[in-house]
């Protein structure tokens, strides 16, 4: 369960999450909605613990355990895995080399025992395959001039290769035309699984036809404004947030 | 949490250079101070024919009328030149015949270091890895060279310099200071006039030498200079891989590291020279540390020859060093791979020169400095053609990565062309180490170290790649422990 109690969280001296408070239960998957500029990509990078996302008050535990003392990689390590909005660019670090390096710096963390490298190049074929990811396309430098369906793929693949106990996904349909966001949605999917949560940070409604939500949350001004079933991403879908503006004012 | 801020203020705990160590043994120096007795001295000592002292003598002379360069972009306090060592060895007879005569706390050093100087330990190792013959030079001499029968069967001659110049002084008289002449500049002629000692190769015409040659240079003494000579010569259609390393103790004071490495080419011959230099850099405030001011320069002279210089720079306080190719020969080819990283108080002045004489002779540069802490990295190169030389091609990248806000890195490329029919092309890139990056690799579960080490060397690869596999695999790790001090 990642539970998360008034969380106020400011970026330079301006104050974006304002006292937050969400639980999402191992096994359900949440979407978060909400206009620009609400603070929906702030949540996600203030629980992976990014540098400059300053956390003034409230507390983020994941299974009873603090996350906001831990640092960046030792949440990594926890099993929080953030797929980001906009990938980055890893000049020179071949994505098999950048993938080996990080499982391995978890398993390290967590006192585990490294994976060999044929163990770990038979899951990656297996996961690229389902990804429709080329093996060659691993060899090259990690999202070093790939397109933006093939950085978000790339992103999929290194949470299935991770296998993380959280998922935020943060826009991951954002540049996606439609068969990738099928290919990347059913990815996602397989993921799924009773001691696992997911936190879908979005849009539109569009991507909750193929990632469907147990439920979902409306962010507005840095606060939850309202929580509902499935069926609330429609009515946003329909009615628009214009609602709800008054209600966070 | 800010990754880069945390860089720069941890840059202080530079307590990561491995190699700090003083090995406790009996020694013997000539007295302190230079002057024309001292070369006498050291002539005597290695027996050498007349012609070398004539040579070290008319060095000497010229030294004495020379000033000390001051061009390069570094600053350092000027080495008292009479008050330095310019001869310490080892207590014991020089050129054991086995390793059971070398005293054993040479030997410790050099396993602490991880140098297999014993063959059979290298024979035992794993069944299809390579060997490589090692000459280890301690101070001023060399302590033995492994692997020379074995390389006698080739016809190659892997030997001390000292012992090339009693064993083949003709071939060593028709090669030595024909590529750097005396004359050179200032530490050129500070070397040849009291140079110790240094490796010599000679691979004869159309022998591939079956395994990497390597020296390894280790600074013991306190107050002493080093004074190495390296001349390596790949005949006719010749081939040769070596590689220098270099380590020395942790000491306050600077220690002066000034060497001459001349290599020839004749046709069709390919000589790649690699460095590993991890020399003491000093503290975090630039305390101590060596001055490595060196000059290293191949002379392409045959058609077809091919020199490839590969430098990885991690160490020393000062350096001052551009591995150069003169590429006399048509066709000839000059290849410059470095990766400089400097961090704490660092300044590194380094880059290369191709000198294109020959008719379509091409080179290639390609060149990255990374810099961290209050250091200061400076990429010098000279691209010049003659107006014989037509057809001549260069292609020069230079890549700079900064690590916070109080380092430096400059490029200084010059571009000289008599020919119209030449063309050289230079692409130069400045980047920072991204904060993004950092947070990325490290939400994949990465330390901020493990996250900047992964950076660097993905920065790094492509000059990497070009060491001897073995060696890239170290030189991987050493690239990430000089930075060490740099993060978090």
């Amino acid at each position: 369960m990642l539970s998360i109690q008034n969380l106020t969280v400011s970026v330079d001296t301006k104050t974006i999450l304002k006292g937050l408070s969400l639980a999402v239960p191992n096994g359900e998957v949440h979407a978060i909605m909400g206009p620009n500029g609400a603070g929906k990509s702030t949540l996600g990078y203030a629980l992976a613990g990014r540098p400059n996302y300053n956390v003034i008050s409230g507390t983020a535990t994941f299974n009873g355990e603090d996350l906001l003392d831990k640092d960046v990689h030792e949440r990594a390590a926890a099993g929080l895995y953030l797929s980001f909005q906009y990938p980055l660019e890893i000049p020179g670090v071949p994505a098999l080399t950048f993938l080996r390096t990080a499982l391995n710096a978890q398993k390290k963390l967590r006192g585990e025992d490294e994976v060999s490298a044929p163990d770990f190049l038979r899951r990656m074929r297996e996961i690229a395959k389902s990804l429709k990811i080329d093996m060659d396309m691993l060899k090259r430098p990690l999202n070093v001039g790939f397109s933006g369906g093939e950085k978000k793929r790339m992103e999929v693949l290194q949470m299935a290769m991770l296998e993380p106990k959280f998922l935020i996904l943060d826009e991951t349909d954002s540049g996606l035309d439609i068969d990738a966001l099928k290919v990347v949605s059913d990815g996602v999917n397989a993921l799924r699984s009773p001691d696992r949560g997911m936190l879908v940070i979005t849009h539109y409604q569009r991507l909750l036809d193929h990632i469907k939500p147990d439920q979902v949350h409306v962010l507005v001004a840095g606060r939850i404004v309202k929580s509902g079933g499935p069926e609330l991403a429609l009515e946003l879908e329909a009615r628009g947030y214009d609602e709800y503006l008054g209600v966070a004012a | 949490m800010a990754a880069v801020k945390e860089t720069i203020e941890t840059v202080a705990k530079l307590e990561t250079y491995e190699h700090g160590f003083v090995t406790d043994i009996e020694m013997e120096f000539a007295p302190k101070g230079l002057n024309a007795d001292i070369v006498r001295f050291i002539s005597a000592k290695k027996n050498e024919p007349e012609w070398m002292l004539e040579m070290r003598l008319a060095a000497f002379e010229r030294w004495l009328t020379m000033e000390e360069p001051d061009w390069a972009k570094v600053n350092y306090t000027r080495v008292n030149y009479q008050d330095l060592y310019y001869y310490a060895a080892p207590k014991k007879k020089v050129g054991p015949k086995s390793l059971d005569e070398i005293d054993p706390e040479i030997l410790k050093t050099y396993e602490k270091l991880g140098i297999p100087l014993r063959e059979q330990m290298v024979l035992a190792g794993v069944e299809g890895a390579p060997k490589y013959a090692v000459d280890a030079v301690f101070d001023s001499v060399s302590v033995v060279t492994t692997f020379k029968d074995e390389l006698k069967k080739y016809g190659v001659i892997f030997c001390s310099i000292s012992e090339a110049l009693r064993e083949h002084p003709e071939l060593v008289r028709q090669y030595l200071g024909t590529v750097v002449p005396v004359s050179d500049n200032y530490f050129a002629a500070l070397n040849a006039a009291v140079f110790s000692d240094g490796s010599f190769v000679y691979v004869p015409p159309g022998v591939r030498c079956p395994m990497e040659l390597s020296t390894y240079f280790r600074i013991n003494a306190e107050n002493t200079g080093q004074f190495e000579r390296t001349l390596i010569i790949a005949d006719k259609g010749a081939y040769v891989s070596y590689l220098e390393g270099c380590t020395a103790p942790q000491r306050d004071e600077n220690q002066l590291h000034a060497a001459v490495v001349e290599l020839v080419a004749l046709d069709d011959a390919n000589i790649k020279y690699s460095t590993v230099q991890n020399w003491y850099p000093g503290d975090a405030e630039g305390k101590g540390g060596i001055y490595n001011f060196v000059t290293k320069r191949a002379d392409c002279r045959g058609a077809r020859s091919k020199v490839s210089w590969t430098q990885v720079e991690t160490g020393s306080a000062v350096t001052w060093k551009y591995p150069s190719c003169i590429l006399r020969g048509d066709d000839s080819v000059g290849e410059f791979y470095s990766i400089a990283v400097t961090n704490g108080a660092q300044q590194a002045d380094t880059g290369t020169k191709m000198i294109h004489l020959g008719k379509n002779t091409r080179s290639r540069i390609i060149s990255k400095g990374v810099s961290a802490g209050r250091s200061s990295n400076t990429y010098r190169g000279l691209v010049s053609a003659h107006a014989k030389a037509t057809g001549a091609r260069n292609f020069t990248q230079c890549d700079s990565l900064l690590i916070g806000k109080t380092c430096a890195a400059h490029t200084v490329p010059y571009v000289e062309s008599d020919t119209a029919k030449a063309q050289f092309e230079h692409e130069a890139t400045t980047t920072r180490l991204s904060e993004d990056q950092l947070f990325y690799a490290m939400q994949r579960g990465l330390s901020q170290e493990e996250a900047v080490a992964l950076l660097v060397n993905g920065f790094v690869r492509e000059v990497l790649q070009e060491l001897p596999m073995e060696f890239a695999v170290e030189a991987q790790k050493l690239v990430a422990i000089s930075l060490e001090g740099s993060v978090g």
